[in-house]
């Protein structure tokens, strides 16, 4: 374990700050939440995945007691003129306007006084639509005629989309690019060249809190109660998409019920207020599970990888064209396609790398940010390939990832430098743990053993703002006020204890508010493991303002420097009785430089890098394809673990979550129609699908530039568990699969395949 | 077969120790009347189909999926959701290992884990790790939790055989 100062609050496990309240059901999630006077909305969707709407028979519905009204995109026009809506891309309206872009499409709303009526109108709706050709697969969306969007509309939020605006009869809706050094060259060079393609599919996060919004509009302004990871950012939208300022927005959350990716952005939220606006009263959107599937996923991919390898083992060039399935809607896709496009080499230092990273649009759900934003997708694609070829050239996989890892202080295919990155020590310690390179049971006769590992990196958030403020009291009891959102991660408990720390209290001694933006000042988002790097760092330096202040106050009051008198003395000895606040704020805005249009190179991609990785053992029957995951450790550099226990948490979390990727989860499409949005369906793990052993560690080491050597952990875990799984497979039976879900027929169909008694068709 | 009614009917039960008293059409599930004629927040629904076990209540000591079970079903009956497991502020041993052992991310789904386990250990005071695991194959935790879940389980066993 690292080094702490044995009575700090930095590497102290103690429990989320509000454990007691979850454990007794008291703990607040928007699902709960009720207003006087609340109308309930139930959303018909679009059957057809692409068409023009022709006509909207809502008379039916309208006329069913209990119904306040029947919502159209036309009518959202009365309130939002231009009622489109996106992080990245001004491009998904609030309801569908003349046509639909996916089956599941939101068309129209049913308002009614009870939820159960409001859905079994929203069944009488009926809609007429001229089907327009569809495309669903991102190879063929590149190339296809059948086009989702006329024309693009990036927002204006990222500066380097501008150059995309209005550009017509494509579906890629951007295109990176990085060149560095000379590929072409490099590969003609080469003793061997190896080339795979892999594919993920389309899936779902599916947070057990559904996604939900409140909104509440009032001649004062609108107040948007909403399961959201990002407060600060809807209120910029609802702000924009309203004509309203600011500050007559007002967005709250409470504790998410899950978010993983879903709840970054506008989802529900819009229509919440559009719905609000219109009818001048409170309004919920509360989504089903089902309704989740429609509403964000993770995007489905497919992976061309190429390499240049010398006869030694040296990867001397290595070109990735990535395609990124975004479903009918950009959400916060492209940046998907560009903040992955960066690491899509991997953790391994090659002189020559090209790489084209596109994200396309389809006549699919819309795909966002899920847990890693794209790095699974392609760490299952570089870890895959590294291992095929150290066993096509009979090295051993680890020695041959040694041999090219991308050490610290060496530069990253982008050409940042890597600073207080320990790929190498994750690595070690996941060759430790698993036993690699030690005589194990491999099996016999239909059941076989075998052993595989994985390692991945990931760049952090850039550019970005986080804004934190501390308020001491009379007392000397401390507030932390900050837009960092608790979905499970711990952000409340980690964050006072990062405050707690700068102002030399206990964590328990300081109250963190719940996101509200009445309140708690601006902060991007809770998402892309941002939070405790960045609001740490905006919360020390918030703390530090505070100590400031209080230093000051206490020299004002003739209190001598280093006094030990209590905060709650020294305000008195000012005010003359328990009166009086202190305030400090802190905010923290990484360096960092946009990369080269042209090259996709820049000095400075990202604040720190994030390595992690996983190494399994697995049990395969050879005449049912089952598998049996035996062993599984998912070890991650994070800098300095502030709360020890709840990174090891989110370490088994995520390999728990990434085990479902791995081996059960996909959105099943037959002609664009979703065919499983259910659990019973969409398999995620249980209990029951537990390796045998699942353990989760942090390395020692410390990220210098993070709020006490600390840095993110969220994305971390999902890394290695996929492509481990697959490298164990080989080791096992000797057959590669390429493309996720890991199902037993897959593994199955393979050995059959391999053995020259390949099974029939499905 | 006896005549099918739409009409509303009236339940008494017993909920966290308190008489109730509620009336409900036939097709009203159990979470529904718990969140919104008793304004309980623990039951939760979640995916609507008994699989997941947000929904989670404890029927006369038996879990039920509150998504799927009639409130009609729970005339009569003793009711407990997790709202109901603390005396005052001294939580019951299976909260209290939750806690000490970590067993939560988002909490969305530990009510329901924890009745759960509460039935369990009220039928097999020193369960074995697949007893565990067979009770709770009725409930999701999508942020993974399990091996931790596992050690409050065993820990909460413990609490209860030490009591």
């Amino acid at each position: 374990m690292n080094d702490v100062m044995p009575a700090g609050q930095i590497g102290r496990s103690l429990p989320r700050v509000e454990a007691r309240a979850k454990v007794t059901g008291r703990a607040e999630y928007i699902h709960n939440l009720r207003l006087p006077g609340m109308l309930y909305a139930k959303i018909a969707r679009s059957t057809i995945p692409h068409g023009r709407i022709k006509r909207i028979d809502a008379s039916a519905a309208a006329a069913m007691p209990g119904v306040h009204s029947v919502v159209t995109g036309e009518d959202i026009l009365k309130v939002i003129p231009e009622p489109y809506f996106g992080p990245a891309f001004h491009d998904q309206p609030i309801l569908a306007l003349g046509k639909v872009r996916f089956a599941g499409e939101p068309v129209a709303v049913v308002l009614a006084e009870d939820p159960k009526i409001a859905e079994t109108a929203s069944q009488q709706i009926s809609i007429d639509y001229e089907e327009l050709p569809a495309v669903y697969d991102e190879v063929e969306a590149l190339t296809s005629t059948a086009y989702v969007h006329e024309a693009l509309k990036p927002a204006g939020m990222f500066a380097d989309l501008k150059h995309l605006a209005g550009k017509r009869d494509t579906n890629v809706a951007l295109d990176y690019h990085l060149r560095r050094g000379d590929v072409d060259k490099a590969f003609a060079a080469a003793d061997h060249v190896f080339e795979h393609v892999f594919r993920t599919p389309q899936q779902m996060h599916t947070p057990l809190e559904p996604h939900c919004a409140i909104a509440d509009a009032t001649s004062a302004g609108i107040t948007v109660h909403s399961s959201t990871q990002t407060p600060s950012s809807v209120r910029v939208e609802i702000a924009r998409l309203t004509g309203l300022p600011e500050n007559r927005v007002r967005v709250r959350t409470a504790f998410l019920g899950g978010g993983f990716g879903a709840k970054v952005y506008v989802k529900m939220e819009a229509l919440a207020v559009a719905l609000s606006l219109l009818a001048r009263r409170p309004v919920k959107v509360a989504l089903t599970m089902e309704e989740q599937f429609f509403t964000i996923s993770k995007h489905g991919s497919t992976f061309r990888i190429k390499s240049a390898v010398t006869k030694d083992g040296r990867i001397t060039a290595r070109y990735c064209e990535v395609i990124y399935n975004g479903g009918a809607y950009a959400d916060i896709g492209p940046r998907v396609a560009q903040k992955s496009g960066f690491s899509a080499a991997g953790p391994y230092d090659i002189e020559h790398v090209a790489i084209d990273s596109f994200e396309t649009y389809t006549n699919r759900p819309t795909a966002g940010a899920l847990r890693g934003f794209g790095m699974p997708q392609l760490v299952w694609a570089y870890e895959c390939h590294t291992d095929m070829i150290a066993r096509a050239l009979g090295l051993d996989p680890v020695e041959f990832r040694r041999k090219n890892l991308l050490r610290d202080g060496l530069p990253q295919a982008t050409g940042t430098v890597l600073r207080d990155t320990a790929t190498d020590a994750v690595l070690d310690r996941i060759v430790q743990r698993i036993g690699w390179g030690q005589p194990f049971d491999r099996g016999g006769g239909t059941i076989r053993r075998g052993r595989g590992i994985a390692i991945g990196m990931k760049a952090s958030i850039s550019p970005t703002t986080s804004v934190a403020t501390i308020a001491v009291s009379a007392d000397g009891s401390a507030t932390l006020y900050c837009g960092t959102v608790d979905m499970g991660q711990g952000s409340t408990t980690a964050l006072a204890q990062i405050a707690a720390e700068a102002l030399s209290l206990d964590a328990e001694a300081v109250r963190v508010v719940a996101p509200d933006t009445d309140t708690t000042p601006y902060d991007m988002g809770t998402l892309g493991s941002r939070s405790t790097f960045h609001m740490g760092h905006a919360v020390r330096r918030a703390a530090e303002e505070v100590r400031g202040k209080l230093a000051a106050m206490a020299a004002e009051a003739g209190v001598p420097a280093g006094t030990n008198l209590p905060i709650a003395e020294i305000f008195r000895r000012k005010y003359g009785m328990q009166a009086g606040t202190i305030v400090g704020s802190g905010s923290f805005v990484p360096d960092y430089v946009p990369p080269n249009h042209d090259t996709g190179l820049t000095p400075n991609a990202t604040p720190y890098w994030m390595s992690g990785g996983s190494g399994v053992e697995v049990e395969v029957d050879t005449e049912t394809g089952q598998l049996r995951i035996l062993r599984l450790v998912n070890v991650a550099d994070c800098g300095t673990p502030i709360n020890p226990k709840i990174v090891e948490t989110q370490l088994t979390g995520a390999a728990v979550m990434q085990l479902g990727f791995t081996l059960s989860e996909e959105m099943v499409f037959t002609d664009g129609q979703l065919r499983n949005p259910n659990f019973a369906d969409y398999k995620i793990p249980g209990i029951r699908d537990m390796p045998e052993r699942l353990d989760g560690e942090a390395v020692a080491s410390r990220q210098e530039s993070g709020p006490y050597g600390a840095k993110g952990v969220g994305e971390t875990g999902t890394f290695g568990v996929s492509p481990a799984i697959a490298n164990a497979i080989e080791d096992a039976v000797g057959v590669r699969i390429t493309e996720l879900p890991i199902t037993p027929e897959a593994v199955l169909r393979a050995i059959r395949a391999a053995a020259g008694d390949p099974l029939g068709d499905e | 077969m006896s005549e099918v009614s739409a009409a509303p009917r009236t339940l008494r039960f017993t909920l966290n120790g308190h008489a109730a008293e509620c009336t409900v059409a036939p097709h009203e599930t159990l979470v529904d009347v718990l969140r919104d004629r008793f304004a309980l927040g623990g039951p939760r629904e979640s995916c609507g189909q008994g699989l997941c076990g947000c929904c989670t209540a404890l029927v006369n000591g038996a879990a039920v999926s509150g998504c799927l079970y009639l409130a009609a079903f729970a005339d009569g009956a003793e009711i407990v959701t997790v709202e109901g497991l603390a005396a005052g502020d001294t939580l019951s041993p299976v909260q209290e290992a939750f806690i000490e052992a970590g067993a939560f991310q988002c909490g969305f789904c530990t009510p329901g884990f924890i009745l759960m386990t509460t039935q369990l250990l009220k039928e097999h005071s020193d369960p074995s790790d697949d007893q565990i695991r067979h009770y709770l194959s009725g409930n999701l935790c999508r942020c993974g939790t399990y091996p931790q879940i596992i050690e409050a389980v065993k820990l909460a066993a413990r609490k209860l055989n030490a009591a």
